[in-house]
């Protein structure tokens, strides 16, 4: 970047540039004051409609075609049923890809730096997209599994997993080659030096990373629409191959009535997800500060 | 550097010859099954590829290629069905146009107060509250368009004469949505750029508005321009948003107050029912599909192309 000449920069000093500078700094502020505002906004807006609406029968309660009765049961275990598969799914897929990358692979082959490339490409694919592919793999075509809990969290958890990756391929970074070196020199295998002494070590940054991977999971609408259930479930989901409704799904669902009071259900369902993405981002941050280590 | 340190730790031992004098089997089988973790990755991406393209090939041999992409009409499922897809090209790009004038200067602006503006002690409050606002599910988003900014800001505040469902509203919320993303990677270019630019200009007695519009913006515009590509690539690929507040009609020109349907929206209506496997509608959601994933890629690869940039200059 040698385009920038600092001598042709700097033009000679007018009157008026002191208002100059005055109002560039007020109009940089107020965008930084709207961004935040909004923020504001949203929280009020949600919370004004919407705590009001929480209770014990909107927790318990099933979905219902009147709006005074319906709750978030169905919705609120179906989301735990989600976030329990992706789990399963993402921590060892993700946790291994990461070691793999970090520790075994030569960057300078071309399947390696395929799968780098490949990773950054599908952190940024829409999620519609992987609500697609969970439709013509997962819910029909091969597997034919159906709308069920199953295709669901797979899906979730496909979408996510590189969020994983990159988190967990930063906790490994950051674990010092000395810490390497000393293993092996003591006659470790390399499959021991990363079990006992690189993963311990990783474990905070994977864990803060797969909390904020799964937060994100929770809040994601577009896929679940096309590999979620019908909108209306009144049942717990019991397994795997149960259908099911989530969180969002039911907020879209409720968005979608012309019934005003379904809003109000709608921003009520809103705090209990904040509620929940709060306590997931706090044991997040809780990890990382408790356990992270300066090397 | 990383790649030469891993090769030390996996051959250099060997090349010594103090290796081990027993092949370890286990030790090669543990690192095939971390192969093939990391190329889950890879099959993702296949089965997106494959899963698009198959129905997608299929869908053109019904309707011309040509006929879909410069169609002016889409109804797929009237009897009549048409299938020219520029209406939802239009809704697409009319409302990500919207979010793109609403988040590119607010993002930066926010972004060059927090780099070049900002006390430490601010900046350490403020960005992780940029984060919790991106961290807000879109459906949230949503609900803020239509039930709050459609009814009591465009039509009550400014006194709108506009339909409940409009581009406007779910433009203007989309770029609220994607704000931080811009802010905060175009923040992180432009606390890349050396201190010594800086310095320089300051001691040719530059101010600091001068400082941050000649001098730093035009050293991180890489990083930047990456950043708002990005951020079009997250706006052109949101669903849900433009599905509660913008509403599904296939609307062309720039009426903002109207309807309008994305790629996305339409993709989510057709694909939530139980159209039947292998109907003409249900290939439908994998044609536009392809259509939309094609256009965030290029998208996505020109923004990892601005990325290297802007590190190959300053790392």
């Amino acid at each position: 970047m040698s385009a920038v000449d600092p001598v042709a920069a700097i033009p000679h000093s007018r009157r008026g540039d002191r208002w100059r500078e005055h109002g560039f700094r007020i109009a940089l502020l107020s965008c930084l004051g709207i961004a935040i505002g909004m923020l504001g906004v949203l929280l009020y807006e949600v919370g004004k409609d919407g705590l009001g609406a929480v209770n014990a029968d909107f927790l318990t309660s099933f979905a219902s075609a009147n709006p005074q009765r319906a709750g978030i049961q169905a919705a609120l275990m179906g989301t735990l049923w989600l976030m329990a598969v992706c789990i399963v799914f993402i921590v060892p897929v993700g946790v291994a890809s990461a070691v793999y990358l970090e520790e075994y692979a030569d960057s300078r082959r071309w399947w390696n730096r395929l799968i780098e490339v490949n990773i950054q490409n599908l952190a940024a694919v829409p999620s519609i997209v992987y609500g697609i592919l969970g439709l013509a793999f997962l819910v029909r075509g091969p597997l034919s599994l159906g709308r069920v809990v199953l295709a669901g969290g797979l899906t979730l958890g496909l979408l996510v997993l590189p969020v994983v990756i990159i988190a967990s391929r930063e906790a490994i970074r950051a674990v010092p080659t000395s810490i390497r070196e000393g293993a092996m020199a003591l006659g470790a295998t390399q499959w021991q030096t990363i079990s006992r002494q690189v993963l311990p070590a990783a474990v905070p940054g994977m864990a803060t990373g797969t909390i904020l991977a799964l937060s994100r999971a929770i809040g994601e609408t577009a896929p679940l629409i096309l590999v979620g259930a019908a909108t209306f479930v009144a049942f717990n989901p019991s397994g795997l191959t149960d259908s099911f409704t989530a969180l969002p799904l039911q907020i879209f669902s409720w968005l979608s009535q012309p019934q005003a009071e379904f809003k109000t259900r709608a921003a009520g369902a809103i705090v209990v997800l904040f509620a929940l993405l709060l306590a997931m981002n706090a044991v997040a941050i809780w990890l990382r500060n408790r356990f992270e280590r300066k090397w | 550097m990383e790649a030469a340190s891993t090769t030390i730790a996996a051959g250099g031992v060997e090349a010594l010859g103090l290796g081990a004098t027993r092949r370890r089997h286990g030790e090669r089988l543990i690192r095939l099954a971390l192969f093939g973790a990391a190329a889950v990755s890879i099959l993702t991406t296949v089965g997106i590829v494959a899963s698009l393209l198959g129905e997608t090939v299929r869908f053109f041999r019904e309707v011309p290629v040509v006929d879909f992409l410069t169609g002016t009409e889409w109804s797929p499922l009237f009897s009549d069905p048409k299938f020219g897809v520029l209406p939802l090209v239009n809704g697409t790009l009319l409302i990500s146009a919207i979010a793109l004038l609403v988040a590119i200067p607010l993002g930066l602006g926010a972004a060059v107060y927090l780099s070049e503006y900002a006390r430490p002690g601010v900046r350490r409050v403020v960005k992780p509250t940029l984060e919790i606002l991106a961290g807000v599910p879109t459906v949230v988003f949503g609900f803020f368009a239509l039930t709050f900014f459609t009814p009591d800001v465009l039509r009550g505040v400014f006194g709108l004469d506009i339909q409940i469902f409009n581009a406007l509203s779910a433009g203007i919320v989309m770029g609220i949505m994607v704000l931080p993303t811009i802010a905060s990677i175009s923040e992180d270019a432009m606390t890349a750029v050396p201190g010594a630019l800086r310095e320089g200009a300051y001691g040719l007695g530059a101010s600091r508005r001068q400082v941050s519009v000649r001098v730093v913006f035009p050293a991180a515009l890489s990083g930047i321009v990456a950043a708002v590509v990005l951020g079009a690539s997250r706006v052109v690929g949101e669903t849900v948003i433009a599905l509660i507040a913008a509403g599904s009609l296939p609307n062309t020109g720039i009426r903002v107050g109207e309807s309008y349907e994305t790629m996305t929206a339409f993709i989510a209506a057709t694909g939530k029912g139980d159209i039947p496997t292998g109907s003409l509608e249900y290939k439908t959601i994998f044609a536009v599909g392809m259509l939309l994933f094609v256009s965030t890629l290029l998208l996505n690869l020109l923004s990892i192309r601005f990325v290297r940039r802007f590190r190959e200059v300053y790392e």
